[in-house]
C-alpha cells in the first residue's frame, strides 16, 4: 500500500531539516508507522526512494530499534514493565493479571482485536509509579488489578487505533498561541488514568 | 545539610511548562544574560561554576566544553534526553515540569560553543514529553529565542528534536551521535572524542537535561554562587529518582553530600511497610549494591564511589528484607542482554550466558560451580568490552554475589528461590 500524500510530504520536509538526509530515516520510519500502524518493506522502499538512499539502509536501521513494528498488532498496545525497580512493587502480579483478563498470552492480541500486551525489560521510566505500563505510549502508574480493569474496559471500548503518534504537540501549542482549533494539552486529556499523578517533591528546608 | 532546590524550585508554580509562566518565574533571563557575553567567558564561567554532567560520568561540563577544536566549524550541540537506565526517571520529570528550562540550557550551551544548530535525541517511549518539548520550541521559536539574529545579537540557533525508538545503548554519547546520523545505534571507537570528531565528523558537545537544567541558574548567579553548594567536588544538586520498596518513591532534589540516610529516611518516608532495609543501589540498574552501613555515605559523585558504587544517572533503588537479590540481579542481567547492541563479542555473548545462569539459579536448576561461573564470565566483559554497556551488566550482579553470596548457595541447595517459597508457605 503506497504512502499517503501527507507522509511523503512529511519525509520530504524532514529531509531537508536535516543535514544529512540519513538522519531523517528514524523520524521518517515514525511517520510510516503512525500511517499505517507498522512498517512494511514497500513503505521501507518508499523512504528509501524518497531520502534517495538504498532500502537496505533503511531496513538496517529499522530492524534495530525495538518500537517499529514489522506486523500489525491490535488497535491499542500495552507494555508491562517488569524490570527489578517495578519487579520490587509487585510488576510480576500485575503483568500476570494483566494476561489473565486478557485472556492471551505474553505478545499477542486479543481476539476482538483491541489490544496487544507484552511484558518488557526494557525500563520505561516511570519506577517511581512502579508497577507501572505504557498504554499507547502513555503513562499508566500505581496499577492496581481495578485500575488495569479501568484501563481494559476503555481500550475496548475505543474504536480508534493509537492515538496519533506526532503533531498533538505542534497542534496544542497552536492552541495556546490563539491560533487554530482548540486542542487539548498532550496527556493531559480525557479519562480517569489519564490524570497526572501529584509526585512528591523534596522537602524545602531552610538552615 | 538540605537547601531549597535549584533547579525544580519553580516546580510547584501551575502551568510552568507555558512559556508565559516561566518567563513569569525568571525564565530565559539566563539566555538574555548569556548573550550579552563572550562565549568564550561563558566557558569559563562553566568551568569555574565546577557543573559536572548528570548523565552519569560526572565529567566537568565546562571542561568537554573547551576540548572544541578553534576554528572548526559548524558545531553541534547535542542534549541526551535518551534516559533509559533502569530506575531512572529524572529527566522525563524535568521535561514534563519545565521543558522551557531545559531548551534554555540547550540555548546558553549552544551559545557557548558556537552551535547554530542544536538537537535534543529523546528516548521513543517518551511521547508525552516529545509532544511537551514540541510545544515548547514552536512557543521559545514564535516569542523569538529561537532563530536568526536573537535578541539582536548576531546569533542564530536552531532546535531538532529527535525521537529515538527504542535503544537503551543510544545513551552512549557515541552510540546517540550514530543514532542520530541514521544508523544503527551503535557505539562508535574512542578517541577521536565526540569533541573532535562527532556529529557528522564535526565537533560536538552531547551533554544531558540535567546537566543543561543547572546553567540558566548557574549564567544568573555565577561560578562563586554555584560553587558554594554541594561538596567541594560535587557542586551543586542532583535529582534523584527513588523507587523500589520506598514509602514516598519520587523525584527529590538535594544539596550534594546530603547523606544517603535523609533521602531514604526523610524524604523517601522510609523503607515501606515497616520492614528492614536490605539494600540499596545508589545510581541506576549498572551501579554496585551498598547496605545499611552505607546509609551515611553523602549523595556525591566521589563519596559514592569510595564507599564502592557509583552515583551514575541518580537513581536510588530501595530493596527491603523480602527481596531475593538473585531475582534483581536477574532482571538486569536480562536487561542488558537484551539491550546489548551486538557490535562486541564479550557483551553480545558475555551477557547471553549470564542471562542463561542466571534463569538457572531462578529455575532451581544451578549447579554448585554456578556463582563462580558467573564471576569468570563477569571478569571476562568487564574491562574488555567496547563501551560503557557491557562492563556496566557486570557490577551490580558481581556485586550481590560478593554481599549475598549465601543467597545465591541457597537457590542451588534448596533448587528454587527461597524467597519465593517461604512467600506461598506464608499464603498456604
Amino acid at each position: 500500500m503506497p504512502l499517503e500524500k501527507a507522509t511523503v510530504a512529511t519525509i520530504q520536509d524532514l529531509a531537508a531539516r536535516y543535514p544529512s538526509k540519513q538522519s531523517a530515516i528514524i523520524p521518517a520510519l515514525w511517520a510510516v508507522q503512525h500511517e499505517q500502524g507498522y512498517v512494511t518493506n514497500e513503505a521501507m522502499s518508499e523512504i528509501a526512494q524518497h531520502l534517495e538512499l538504498p532500502p537496505s539502509l533503511i531496513e538496517a536501521t529499522a530492524s534495530f530499534y525495538s518500537l517499529f513494528l514489522t506486523k500489525p498488532e491490535g488497535r491499542h498496545d500495552v507494555v508491562i514493565c517488569v524490570n527489578a525497580p517495578c519487579m520490587l512493587r509487585g510488576a510480576d502480579e500485575m503483568a500476570a493479571y494483566l494476561g489473565r483478563q486478557l485472556g492471551v498470552r505474553d505478545g499477542a492480541t486479543t481476539s476482538d482485536g483491541a489490544i496487544t500486551w507484552h511484558s518488557t525489560i526494557e525500563c520505561l521510566g516511570a519506577c517511581g509509579g512502579a508497577p507501572m505500563m505504557q498504554v499507547d505510549h502513555r503513562f499508566e502508574e500505581n496499577l492496581t488489578p481495578e485500575r488495569i480493569d479501568a484501563i481494559i474496559e476503555r481500550l475496548r471500548k475505543d474504536p480508534l487505533p493509537n492515538p496519533p503518534h506526532k503533531r498533538e504537540g505542534e497542534k496544542a501549542a497552536a492552541s495556546r498561541m490563539g491560533e487554530g482549533e482548540k486542542a487539548p494539552a498532550p496527556d493531559k486529556g480525557e479519562g480517569v488514568t489519564a490524570k497526572k499523578p501529584a509526585r512528591p517533591r523534596a522537602k524545602k528546608t531552610e538552615n | 545539610m538540605g537547601i531549597k532546590p535549584l533547579i525544580t524550585k519553580d516546580f510547584a508554580t501551575e502551568n510552568l511548562e507555558q512559556l508565559a509562566v516561566y518567563e513569569k518565574t525568571g525564565g530565559y533571563s539566563g539566555f538574555k544574560k548569556a548573550l550579552e557575553m563572550q562565549p568564550d567567558a561563558l566557558v569559563e564561567l562553566v568551568k569555574a561554576s565546577g557543573l559536572r554532567g548528570r548523565g552519569g560520568a560526572g565529567f566537568p561540563t565546562g571542561n568537554k566544553w573547551s576540548f572544541l577544536p578553534k576554528g572548526v566549524y559548524p558545531r553541534y550541540l547535542v542534549c541526551n534526553a535518551d534516559e533509559s537506565e533502569p530506575g531512572t526517571f529524572k529527566d522525563r520529570y524535568l521535561i514534563e515540569e519545565s521543558p522551557h528550562q531545559v531548551l534554555e540550557g540547550i540555548l546558553i550551551a549552544s551559545y557557548a560553543i558556537g552551535c547554530n544548530l542544536a538537537f535534543i535525541y529523546i528516548r521513543g517511549e517518551y511521547l508525552p514529553q516529545t509532544e511537551a518539548l514540541e510545544v515548547a520550541i514552536a512557543e521559545a521559536r514564535q516569542a523569538g529565542y529561537l532563530g536568526k539574529n536573537l535578541l539582536g545579537k548576531g546569533y542564530d540557533i536552531d532546535v531538532i528534536l529527535h525521537r529515538g525508538a527504542g535503544a537503551y545503548i543510544c545513551g552512549e554519547e557515541t552510540a546517540l551521535l550514530t543514532s542520530l546520523e541514521g544508523y544503527r545505534g551503535e557505539p562508535r571507537l574512542k578517541p577521536p572524542f565526540p569533541a573532535v570528531k562527532g556529529l557528522y565528523g564535526k565537533p560536538t558537545v552531547v551533554n544531558n537535561v540535567e546537566t543543561v537544567c543547572n546553567l540558566p541558574a548557574i549564567v544568573l548567579n555565577g561560578a562563586e554562587w554555584f560553587k558554594a553548594i554541594g561538596t567541594p567536588t560535587g557542586a551543586g544538586t542532583r535529582v534523584w529518582c527513588m523507587s523500589g520498596h520506598i514509602n514516598r518513591p519520587g523525584n527529590y532534589e538535594l544539596e550534594n553530600g546530603t547523606p544517603i540516610r535523609e533521602l531514604i529516611e526523610e524524604h523517601g518516608g522510609g523503607v515501606w511497610k515497616n520492614r528492614k532495609l536490605k539494600a540499596f543501589q545508589p545510581g541506576g540498574a549498572s551501579m554496585m549494591v551498598l547496605l545499611p552501613e552505607h546509609l551515611d555515605v553523602g549523595l556525591d559523585f566521589d563519596a559514592i564511589a569510595k564507599a564502592g558504587s557509583l552515583a551514575g544517572a541518580g537513581a536510588m533503588v530501595v530493596m527491603d528484607e523480602t527481596t531475593c537479590m538473585v531475582d534483581a540481579a536477574r532482571r538486569y542481567v536480562k536487561f542488558f542482554h537484551h539491550e546489548s547492541c551486538g557490535k562486541c563479542t564479550p557483551c553480545r555473548e558475555g551477557t547471553f550466558w549470564m542471562a542463561n545462569l542466571f534463569d538457572r539459579f531462578e529455575a532451581g536448576e544451578a549447579k554448585p560451580g554456578d556463582i563462580d561461573l558467573l564471576l569468570d564470565i563477569g571478569y571476562n566483559i568487564d574491562g574488555r568490552s567496547f563501551c560503557p554497556l557491557g562492563d556496566a551488566s557486570t557490577w551490580f550482579p558481581r556485586s550481590v554475589i560478593k554481599f549475598f553470596r549465601d543467597e545465591f548457595q541457597e537457590h542451588i541447595s534448596e533448587k528454587g528461590c527461597p524467597f519465593k517459597k517461604s512467600l506461598q508457605e506464608a499464603v498456604a
